[in-house]
C-alpha cells in the first residue's frame, strides 16, 4: 500500500547521502568474534534526521510492551512518520514469522526485535543490515559491554541493544525467613538451602526447572565456560570444558536429589508457584520484575533481589540472560528512517520512556543514573533492586558467544538435555547429545565443524 | 467439415462446465503438491545456498530414526486409541438409536459438544487438569492422599493425548454412526421382531451390517487424524517439553524442521513420505473394509 512512497523516500535519502559524501567510520574494529572488516559509513546522522523530518511508513515487529509508548512519543516528535507496531509473537514465534517472511521475500518488516542469542543466525543469513553503514560504531561507548558485544557479529553491527538481562537471584524472603535459610552466596550454599527448604516442606522447592536452554547457557557463561567457538563459518562446541563442568556438578545434584520443582517456566503453574511461595527463588535476567508485578501479583512485598550465587566464594561473576535488540532487515524499504527509529528507541529519548515503564536498560548512562539506581521497588518491599542489577551488569563475564545456529540448537535442547530431567540420563550425556545434534545440523547447513 | 466443428464445440462446452472447478482444483490441490515435490528435490543451506540434490532428501528420510520413531509413535496411538474411541462412539450411537433412552437428544448434543470446542482450547484445558503441581491431578492427590502418576511424564504422555482425542472426537464419530443408523428402514426391525429377534440380535444382524460403510469411513478419518496428530502435542509441549520431543509425531517433526531449523526442503520430503504412507494405509483399510459386500 505504501511501497511507492517508501521507495521514493529511500531514493531521496540516498541522493542526499551522495551530496553530503561519505563520512569516515571512526571506530576501529574491535569485535570479539573477529572476521570481516567493518563497512564504511554511507549514511550520515544528518541524512537520518532528514529522513525523520520527511516522514514515511515504518513496520516494526516487536513484543516488547514498552515500545507502544515509545512509538506514541516518537510519532508526536516526528509527526510525518507513521509507525506500524505489530506483535507477531514472542521470541521463537516471532522468529518463525520472520523466517517465513524472509523465505517468501515479501511481508518483511523494516524493524524487528531480535534477542541476542538469535542475532548471529539472522546476520549470517544476510537478512539484517549492517549498521556500520549508519555509523553505529560510534555508539559503542553508550552501551554496556555485554549487550554491545552481543550485537556485534563478524565485524558487523546488526542491531542496537534494546534491553539487557544481567542475572540476579530473586528470592521469596518470607520462605527463606520461615525456614531460617540464609540467602545463598555460592551455588554450594544454594544446594544446601535447596535441601533444607525441601526437607522442611516437601511441597516447597528452592526453584523450578524442567530444562531451559537459555538458562543453562547463561549458567555456563557465569561459570566462565566458553563451549561455543565461532570463527566465520567455522563452529565448534565443547561441553566438556571446565566452566560447563562447574555448572553440571551443581545442577546434576539438584536434579538427582529432586530438589527442583518439575514446573515449566512461563506456565500457569509457574506463576502460581512464584506467587504462593512454593517456588522460593529464581535466577534470571533483570528484566523479570515487570513480570512479577503483572503475573504473580500476590507475591508482592515478599520477594527480594540478590546477587547471583557464585561458583567461587567471594567472586562477582555474572552473565546475561535474555535481552534483545532492534534490527533493520536487509530488505527494509525505509532503512534510513528505520535507523532513526532505532536510535530514538534504544539510544535517545525512547530509553527513558522504556526504563520508566519497567524495562531494563542496555545504555551505560542509565546504569549510572542515581535516580534510576535509587528507584524503590514495591514488589521487593521497597528494595533498591537496580543497585543489585547494575552490579551484576558490571560483572558479566566477557568472551561469551552464541552459535549462528542457536535458534535451532535451543529448539532441540529439550529433546536431548531435557532427558536428564525426566529419566536416568545424566546432564553430561544430555549435553553431549545436544552438542552432537547441533553439530550435525551445523555440518548439514554448510558450516565447517571443528 | 460441419460435423467436425460441432464435435469440437461440444468438447469445449464440457470444459466450460468443468473448467472453473479444474482451475480451483489445480490451484489449491495440485499446485501445493507439485510445489512440495519441487521443494523436496533441493537443499537450502545457511552457507552455500540452494542446490539440486535429486532424491537425496528421500534417502535421508527413509533412514532417519527421528522420522521412523515418530511414525511408530502415531501407529501405536492409532492401534490403541482409534478402536477405543470408535467402540465408545458406536456404543453411544446404538444406545441413542435404540429409542430406550430418555432425553436422547440431550445425550446426543452433550456427547457431540466436545467436538465444538477448538482443539487448542481442549488441549489447554486438559493440560491444566493434568498438572501435577497445581492442576486437577494435584488437587485429587491432595484431597484423597493418592499419588496418581504424572500424566505429563514421558511414559504417560501418549495415553494422556489419547484421552484428549477420545474426548474430542467420540461425539463426531457417534454422529456419523447415528446418522447411518437413522437411514435403516423401520420395516426391517418390524420383520425381525416378527421373526422373534431380540435387541441384541437386531444389532448384529441388521444395524452393524447396515452401517458398515460408515464404520469404514470413520476408521479412515481416524487413521488420517492419528497420522496427522499435531495440535494436542504441540500445545502440551509447552507444559511437558521433555516428554514431547520436537519429533514426537511426523507432523510436529515436519513443522519443527521447517520453522526451527529452516530445513524447508527436508520438511517437504517428510511431509510427502508421510502423505504417501497415510494414503497407502487408508487405501488398504478401504479395500478390506468394503470387500465381500
Amino acid at each position: 500500500m505504501s511501497a511507492l512512497t517508501r521507495r521514493r523516500l529511500l531514493g531521496a535519502a540516498l541522493a542526499s547521502a551522495v551530496t553530503i559524501g561519505l563520512a569516515a567510520c571512526g571506530s576501529d574494529d574491535d569485535s570479539s568474534t573477529g572476521g570481516g572488516t567493518a563497512a564504511a559509513q554511507s549514511v550520515s546522522d544528518a541524512d537520518v534526521e532528514a529522513a525523520l523530518q520527511a516522514g514515511g511508513n515504518l513496520t516494526v515487529w516487536a513484543w516488547e510492551p514498552t515500545l507502544t509508548k515509545v512509538v506514541a512519543e516518537f510519532q508526536k516528535k516526528y509527526p510525518k512518520v507513521k509507525v506500524n507496531l505489530a506483535n507477531v509473537g514472542t521470541s521463537a514465534d516471532q522468529y518463525t514469522a520472520l523466517q517465513n517472511a524472509f523465505q517468501a521475500g515479501s511481508g518483511i518488516p523494516d524493524v524487528a526485535q531480535i534477542e541476542y542469542y538469535a542475532l548471529p543466525q539472522f546476520a549470517l543469513q544476510k537478512n539484517l543490515k549492517d549498521l556500520n553503514a549508519f555509523g553505529a560504531a560510534s555508539l559503542k561507548d553508550q552501551y554496556n559491554t555485554g549487550p554491545w558485544n552481543s550485537v556485534n557479529s563478524g565485524g558487523g553491527i546488526y542491531g542496537l541493544p534494546m534491553d539487557s538481562g544481567p542475572m540476579a537471584l530473586f528470592y521469596n524472603k518470607e520462605v527463606f525467613d520461615k525456614y531460617k535459610v540464609e540467602v545463598p552466596k555460592t551455588w554450594t550454599e544454594f544446594l544446601e538451602a535447596a535441601r533444607t527448604i525441601h526437607k522442611a516442606d516437601p511441597k516447597v522447592y528452592i526453584a523450578n526447572d524442567t530444562g531451559d536452554a537459555g538458562f543453562v547457557t547463561s549458567m555456563i557463561w557465569q561459570a566462565g565456560g566458553k563451549p561455543y567457538t565461532v570463527d566465520g563459518e567455522n563452529v565448534g562446541i565443547n561441553f566438556a570444558d571446565a566452566g560447563t563442568q562447574e555448572f553440571v556438578k551443581v545442577w546434576q545434584t539438584l536434579i538427582s536429589e529432586k530438589l527442583l520443582a518439575p514446573i515449566t517456566s512461563w506456565s500457569d503453574q509457574w506463576f502460581q508457584g512464584l506467587a504462593n511461595g512454593s517456588i522460593a527463588s529464581l535466577a534470571t535476567g533483570a528484566w523479570m520484575p515487570a513480570n512479577f508485578v503483572t503475573s504473580a501479583a500476590s507475591g508482592s512485598g515478599k520477594w527480594r533481589a540478590a546477587e547471583l550465587p557464585q561458583y567461587t566464594a567471594g567472586g562477582t561473576a555474572s552473565a546475561e540472560n535474555g535481552g534483545s535488540s532492534l534490527a533493520i532487515t536487509e530488505k527494509a524499504a525505509a532503512s534510513t528512517l528505520a535507523y532513526g527509529f532505532l536510535k530514538y528507541a534504544n539510544q535517545g529519548d525512547g530509553v527513558k520512556i522504556r526504563v520508566d515503564n519497567g524495562a531494563f536498560p542496555a545504555t551505560s548512562a542509565t546504569l549510572n543514573d542515581p535516580n534510576w539506581l535509587n528507584t524503590e521497588f514495591d514488589y521487593f518491599g521497597g528494595q533498591k533492586a537496580n543497585e543489585v542489577f547494575a552490579k551484576s551488569a558490571q560483572g558479566v563475564v566477557s568472551g561469551w558467544t552464541y552459535l549462528p545456529v542457536q535458534v535451532y540448537s535451543n529448539s532441540v535442547f529439550n529433546d536431548t538435555v531435557g532427558k536428564a530431567y525426566v529419566s536416568n540420563t545424566t546432564l553430561t550425556d544430555g549435553l553431549k547429545a545436544w552438542q552432537d545434534q547441533t553439530l550435525n545440523y551445523a555440518k548439514d547447513q554448510g558450516f565447517t565443524v571443528k | 467439415m460441419a460435423e467436425l466443428a460441432v464435435r469440437r464445440r461440444r468438447s469445449w462446452t464440457g470444459w466450460r462446465f468443468v473448467g472453473p472447478f479444474m482451475v480451483v482444483f489445480a490451484l489449491v490441490f495440485l499446485a501445493p503438491i507439485a510445489y512440495s515435490i519441487y521443494l523436496s528435490l533441493f537443499k537450502t543451506r545457511l552457507i552455500g545456498g540452494t542446490s539440486f540434490v535429486g532424491l537425496d532428501n528421500y534417502q535421508q528420510a527413509l533412514t532417519d530414526p527421528s522420522f521412523w520413531s515418530s511414525l511408530g509413535r502415531v501407529s501405536l496411538f492409532l492401534v490403541v486409541q482409534v478402536p477405543i474411541m470408535l467402540f465408545i462412539a458406536l456404543l453411544v450411537a446404538l444406545a441413542i438409536d435404540s429409542g430406550r433412552l430418555h432425553g436422547s437428544s440431550f445425550f446426543r448434543v452433550t456427547i457431540f459438544l466436545p467436538y465444538a470446542v477448538p482443539a487448542v482450547v481442549a488441549a489447554l484445558m486438559w493440560g491444566f487438569m493434568y498438572g501435577s503441581q497445581f492442576g486437577l491431578l494435584a488437587s485429587i492427590n491432595d484431597q484423597f492422599g493418592w499419588s496418581l502418576p504424572d500424566l505429563l511424564s514421558p511414559s504417560w504422555i501418549l495415553a494422556s493425548i489419547g484421552n484428549i482425542n477420545t474426548w474430542e472426537f467420540t461425539g463426531y464419530n457417534m454422529l456419523i454412526f447415528y446418522s447411518a443408523l437413522r437411514t435403516i428402514p423401520g420395516s426391517l426391525y418390524e420383520s425381525a421382531e416378527i421373526d422373534g429377534a431380540g435387541e441384541f440380535r437386531k444389532i448384529t444382524a441388521i444395524k452393524l451390517p447396515a452401517i458398515r460403510g460408515a464404520l469404514v469411513v470413520a476408521t479412515i478419518f481416524s487413521i488420517i487424524g492419528s497420522f496427522q496428530l499435531f495440535n494436542e502435542p504441540s500445545i502440551l509441549q509447552q507444559l511437558a517439553p521433555n516428554a514431547i520431543t520436537t519429533d514426537f509425531t511426523p507432523n510436529l517433526y515436519a513443522y519443527n524442521l521447517s520453522f526451527s531449523g529452516q530445513q524447508y526442503n527436508y520438511s517437504a520430503t517428510v511431509a510427502i513420505v508421510m502423505g504417501i504412507i497415510t494414503m497407502v494405509i487408508a487405501y488398504v483399510v478401504q479395500l478390506r473394509g468394503t470387500k465381500e459386500r
